[in-house]
């Protein structure tokens, strides 16, 4: 079982929130105590740790606009539950997409869609991976609630 | 015997560094590292100052005032023309025209005032694979425009132009020439005088974008014996929003001016407007009259210096970069050319540029990162981009080592 799998299962289990997720993030990155190569070295490290994405998915469709690297995003739904595939071309963004699902992944479509995300700025993110990067960063978030609000919409709808 | 100008008692590097003052700082803990000179160079004090003395002592229009202030800074303005005359060794003084966006304005003006006046249906216009856009971009809105064809030069896979291939695209439909004298992206210097002999022998005329090496390559427009010639300020050690563009005086008469406006005027009337003389008809409106000042003090650093001087420490840092380089695994030099100026382009096997630029900046390096506005090159060379690192007068050896130890961390740590 992947480390993943078990983060998803742990979320399931322990009804872990968002914010409780987001608490998490900082208290790793406090470790690093604002050392910038080694934080950056952090981000790819978890970025490896990203579940694989099947190459067929890594389609023109996929890929969220706005990021300066290429990024793909996929979404499904499970027992009212988002789950999100993604990869990216370039090793860092590929851990802040990481940081991403794991805070959004086995959460409820209206979860998602009220979430506050502020591990960011309290992680220092913007310091570390510059202004284009972020916009790709504020991108990515844009496309996964987008995601969230078809989920709820189909729900709805359904019900 | 020759000496590196490193050992040199003129060239004293500590001393360049102090002028300086950008470079004195700590970014992310560590010493500014700036190896981005491609990009933009610092500024010397001399040029900031020059800056401070115009704003506090005589900012002021220029050209048409009559008190003390204007006549001082028209003074300082058409100094700075001289002073880039000389530079570049152009015949006539009214051959230099100011721009305020630097080459790109300077193509583009030419590219407007000539292109679309001179170019037409069925001519043609010859282009390098090596060119940055905005050496591309503006000739192929002439050709849409007017119904003319680019033809590409090819290159070599070690980055050097294909002069026979050039050769055999030069016909009787060729009008004009356009290449830069050395590549942003990956250094190598073109031979521009025997392009510019070729040009001329087919009838045609060349344009000369030599943003990367008006600061590393002496530049003389008579022996090159090039039609137009362009100059950005700020990859010079001078200000921004200042740029060069020299043009031979026959074809500079006979154009007709890219912006109408105040100063490119003889008289207005309602019925008839009749152009300023060269350079004004080319100047109109009030100029970017703080950093054309501000510009001759950074010739100035240039020639006290001496390009033969400077050009020997680039190269030395060049040869130095180059080798350490090539001696970390995973690395593939990109462009090596026999002739370049201070410029390695690089990529590192499995990792991508941007998450190099990211990997370095941690450590206060700043290199250029992507397909430098060269993305036809890119495709050319089956590469999304590079890693850029770009040497001026300040750099150092023991910059080289930082960048190389950084980079040594980052293949370790991915591998």
């Amino acid at each position: 079982m992947s480390n993943f799998e078990r983060h998803e299962l742990r979320l399931q289990d322990l009804k872990m929130g968002i914010n409780e997720v987001q608490t998490e993030i900082i208290e790793e990155f406090s470790l690093l105590e604002g050392d910038m190569e080694m934080t950056v070295f952090y981000v790819m490290e978890l970025g490896q740790k990203l579940p694989e994405m099947s190459e067929a998915d890594k389609t023109e469709e996929n890929i969220v606009k706005g990021c300066q690297s290429k990024v793909w995003l996929t979404a499904s739904i499970k027992d009212d539950k988002v789950y999100f595939v993604a990869d990216s071309n370039t090793a860092i963004t590929k851990g802040l997409v990481c940081l991403l699902i794991r805070i959004f992944n086995g959460q409820k479509p209206e979860a998602i869609l009220g979430s506050d995300l502020y591990f960011m700025q309290k992680i220092g993110m913007e310091r570390f991976i510059g202004t284009q990067r972020s916009n790709g960063f504020a991108a990515m978030i844009k496309q996964m609630k987008l995601y969230a609000f078809a989920f709820k919409t189909k729900m709805e709808v359904k019900s | 015997m020759t000496t590196s100008p490193t050992q040199s008692v003129k060239f004293d590097i500590a001393k360049i560094r102090k002028e300086f003052p950008i470079l004195q700082q700590q970014v992310n803990g560590h010493d500014l590292v700036y190896f981005d000179n491609a990009a933009t160079s610092q500024k010397p004090l001399q040029v900031i100052n020059s800056l401070i003395d115009y704003y506090t002592g005589y900012n002021a229009n220029i050209h048409r005032g009559i008190h003390t202030l204007a006549e001082k800074a028209t003074k300082a303005y058409e100094a700075t023309r001289e002073a880039a005359r000389e530079f570049i060794n152009a015949k006539h003084i009214e051959e230099v025209i100011f721009i305020t966006r630097g080459v790109t304005e300077a193509i583009n003006l030419v590219s407007h005032s000539y292109g679309r006046t001179f170019i037409g249906k069925g001519d043609e216009i010859i282009v390098s694979e090596l060119e940055h856009h905005s050496n591309i971009v503006p000739w192929q809105m002439v050709c849409e425009e007017r119904g003319s064809e680019l033809k590409v030069i090819p290159i070599h896979d070690n980055g050097e132009i294909n002069l026979d291939a050039f050769k055999n695209l030069l016909t009787s439909k060729t009008k004009l020439v356009v290449i830069n004298h050395a590549s942003n992206a990956l250094g190598t210097i073109n031979p521009i005088k025997e392009i510019a002999k070729l040009t001329h022998d087919a009838g045609a005329i060349i344009l000369v974008d030599g943003a990367q090496a008006a600061a590393h390559l002496p530049v003389n427009v008579q022996d090159l014996d090039c039609d137009f010639y362009c100059i950005s300020s700020h990859k010079m050690y001078g200000p921004t929003g200042a740029g060069i563009l020299y043009g031979k005086k026959e074809l500079l008469e006979k154009m007709p001016p890219f912006f109408g406006g105040g100063e490119m005027i003889k008289e207005v009337t309602f019925k008839k407007t009749t152009y300023n003389d060269l350079p004004y008809k080319f100047e109109a409106g009030t100029p970017n009259i703080a950093d054309v000042i501000a510009l001759k003090p950074a010739i100035e650093f240039i020639q006290d210096l001496g390009k033969a001087t400077i050009a020997a420490h680039e190269h030395h840092l060049l040869k130095y970069a180059t080798s350490e380089l090539s001696s970390l695994s995973g690395i593939r030099l990109v462009g090596t050319a026999a002739h370049k100026v201070s410029i390695v382009s690089f990529v590192v096997e499995g990792i991508h540029h941007f998450d190099i630029g990211q990997m370095l900046d941690t450590r206060g390096i700043a290199v250029r990162t992507g397909h430098h506005c060269a993305q036809p090159l890119m495709d050319r060379l089956g590469i999304e981009g590079t890693v850029r690192a770009s040497f001026a007068v300040y750099n150092t050896k023991e910059e080289i080592d930082k960048l190389v130890e950084g980079l040594d961390r980052i293949i370790n740590f991915m591998k």
